[in-house]
């Protein structure tokens, strides 16, 4: 019952925001670009609409979206089902069995007054049993928020992985206008880039947006006084407070675990060097003392290293040092001529970067332990990747052609799906941390 | 009578602007060169009747104006030529720019009220923050120069903005050599 409080209030927040989200929500498009064939292979047969009523949310179709992009599922067509049964009483297990599914999806809506109570099914094709049944009550407009939700129950059930499917991002767009401007904004929306609300938005660019840990907050650059500055915004209320403005460069905010520090960009003591700032009294405490370019630093989850790229050995590479400035930067890539902006994953064992090689930008991952460095993606100019909550998937900026777009690539590589614009060029995605 | 107003305060508004133009341009720039008719504010038809749209970005700046003197717009000046552009991955400057970057040293050392701003940028390859500190780097490196030859540090601004503002939007190693640039951006 709390969960279902729950879902109603995110929708309602949900409401509010429609009018900014439709704008950018009717111009993107999702792709499911390359799926898996070893994976489960699970049937999601449209939900029953409420009687007399066409509804405008396709639940299962949603659902059909979520799984086939996690990389796990392999979701039949829904031109090859046989039957389309909607309560427990009309399955014919058999039916599926002998169409090859794992697992099979069903569901009805019913409406009252306002409300829409959406009932799913959850079927083991093999052992004919009920593994889950569940039951969501939301508004009209929270109907995409509960199909994420249904898709994160399944997920979990079947992988025993959480789902990610009611999580959100934050992006960067550039558009040119009418009047030739360019305009930048920064944008929250859902996990596949639906649902988009603009945060902040200037005719100057607009930076490597950071979540906290919490969740609540995002630190950004924006160049709207025409030099850096860093801002940290907090996301329900709007408000904003400058954390960074000196001369020089104001780059690459990274949130401390414990959400008390932001570890930055700062040249104002001649080069590029990271500082550690206290968001508390905004005090600063320099990090690294190279000559050479050091940014675009990241924290271990423990709280304890920092990763960072500097091109003191002459082309840019990642080094580690401890957060306390006690102990020596040492470098820990080797594989490509460039790489940078690394990131750990949430254990700690993975770091995540981009990866040049012969002019090639990829995005990579390396285990810490083995030394094994694993490419992901095609390249050429492959960008600003952030791991999904979970682990399991990354999302990234890249070049299609012309256009500037996300995609995202699960950790093995073979599932991928491409979220982009027809008038903005989308970049430097950050996954949010799950609340 | 709202038609009149409008005029009044576009005529107030355009002196004022122009006002503050010519305090900025006493080193150079000749009396009245910002005058209304120069700056964008054509705010009257031929019969006096008619508003045209005023747009702010449209004004001429003191700075535009000396861009426009003989000094920094024939091709033969040193002056005229305002971007230094850099190989790949480095901040080094190329020979063949020195002597631009001297010519405009000079000139800053002759007008010591003149200020400018060093514009960094460099190609989309690579990251977006590694690309703001390699701009950088580029935009200090003519700095160093600007100060070798005597130019005061408070004349000078450096902003970096990366790989954020190319001016050429094509993918290809053309565009990316005109977009690994500094711009040296008069005030």
């Amino acid at each position: 019952m709390i969960k279902l409080t729950k879902i109603i209030s995110v929708l309602l927040l949900g409401l509010n925001i429609l009018t900014f989200s439709q704008l950018l929500r009717a111009e993107l498009t999702i792709e499911i670009t390359e799926g898996v064939q070893s994976a489960h292979k699970i049937a999601v047969v449209p939900f029953a609409a409420p009687q007399g009523e066409k509804l405008a949310t396709d639940v299962a179709q949603i659902i059909t979206q979520d799984l086939a992009g996690s990389g796990y599922f392999n979701v039949l067509a829904r031109d090859e089902m046989l039957t389309y049964p909607t309560q427990a009483a009309q399955v014919k297990f058999r039916n599926w069995a002998a169409i090859g599914q794992d697992y099979l999806v069903i569901g009805f809506i019913k409406k009252d007054n306002n409300l829409y109570h959406i009932q799913m099914s959850l079927f083991d094709v093999y052992k004919k049993e009920q593994l889950k049944s569940l039951r969501i009550t939301v508004e009209a407009t929270a109907l995409t928020r509960a199909a994420h939700h249904l898709s994160d129950a399944i997920f979990q059930k079947i992988t025993g992985i959480p789902g990610i499917f009611t999580t959100r991002i934050a992006y960067v767009t550039s558009r040119v206008q009418e009047n030739k401007q360019r305009l930048y904004n920064l944008y929250v929306a859902d996990y596949d880039g639906s649902n988009a609300l603009s945060i902040a938005q200037s005719k100057e660019p607009i930076m490597s947006p950071a979540w906290s840990p919490d969740g609540l907050k995002i630190a950004y650059v924006s160049f709207e006084h025409k030099v850096s500055e860093i801002f940290i915004q907090t996301l329900t209320t709007g408000e904003r407070t400058s954390v960074a403005k000196y001369k020089g460069i104001n780059g690459s905010p990274a949130w401390s675990p414990d959400g008390q520090q932001l570890a930055l960009t700062l040249s104002k003591d001649g080069n590029s060097d990271i500082y550690i700032l206290n968001i508390a009294d905004l005090s600063l405490r320099k990090l690294t003392k190279s000559w050479a370019i050091d940014t675009e630093a990241a924290w271990s989850p423990d709280g304890k290293q920092i990763i960072f790229t500097s091109d003191r050995g002459r082309r840019p590479q990642l080094y580690m040092m401890p957060g306390n400035g006690q102990g020596l930067a040492k470098r820990v890539t080797f594989d490509g001529d460039y790489n940078a902006r690394g990131s750990f994953s949430a254990d700690g064992k993975t770091l995540l970067m981009v990866q040049g090689a012969q002019g090639n930008y990829r995005i990579a991952v390396l285990d810490l332990a083995t030394r094994t460095n694993t490419v992901l993606t095609d390249g050429p100019l492959d960008e600003s990747p952030s791991f999904a909550p979970n682990g399991q998937a990354i999302i990234y900026a890249r070049r299609k052609g012309d256009k500037e777009i996300l995609s995202t690539v699960t950790l093995d590589g073979q599932t991928k799906t491409d979220i982009e614009s027809v008038t903005a060029k989308l970049r430097e995605p950050a996954w949010a941390p799950r609340k | 009578m709202k038609l009149i107003n409008t005029i009044c305060a576009l005529f107030v508004m355009a002196a004022l602007l122009s006002g503050c133009s010519s305090n900025t341009t006493k080193d150079g720039l000749p009396d009245g060169q910002n005058t209304l008719a120069d700056s964008g504010y054509n705010t009257i038809d031929a019969d006096g009747t008619k508003i045209t749209e005023i747009n702010l970005d449209k004004n001429i700046s003191a700075a535009e104006a000396l861009m426009q003197t003989a000094e920094f717009s024939d091709p033969s000046s040193p002056l005229s030529r305002r971007v230094i552009y850099f190989e790949y991955d480095s901040s080094q400057v190329i020979n063949e720019f020195i002597p631009i970057i001297e010519a405009h040293g000079h000139y800053l050392m002759a007008n010591p009220n003149q200020r400018i701003t060093l514009e960094g940028h460099s190609d989309e390859r690579g990251t977006r923050e590694y690309n703001i500190a390699l701009a950088e780097q580029r935009a200090k490196a003519v700095y160093k120069m600007l100060q070798l030859i005597g130019v005061m540090g408070k004349q000078v601004d450096i902003v970096s903005y990366g790989e954020e503002k190319p001016v050429e939007l094509e993918h290809n190693d053309d565009a990316y050599a005109l977009n690994r640039r500094v711009e040296l951006v008069y005030k």
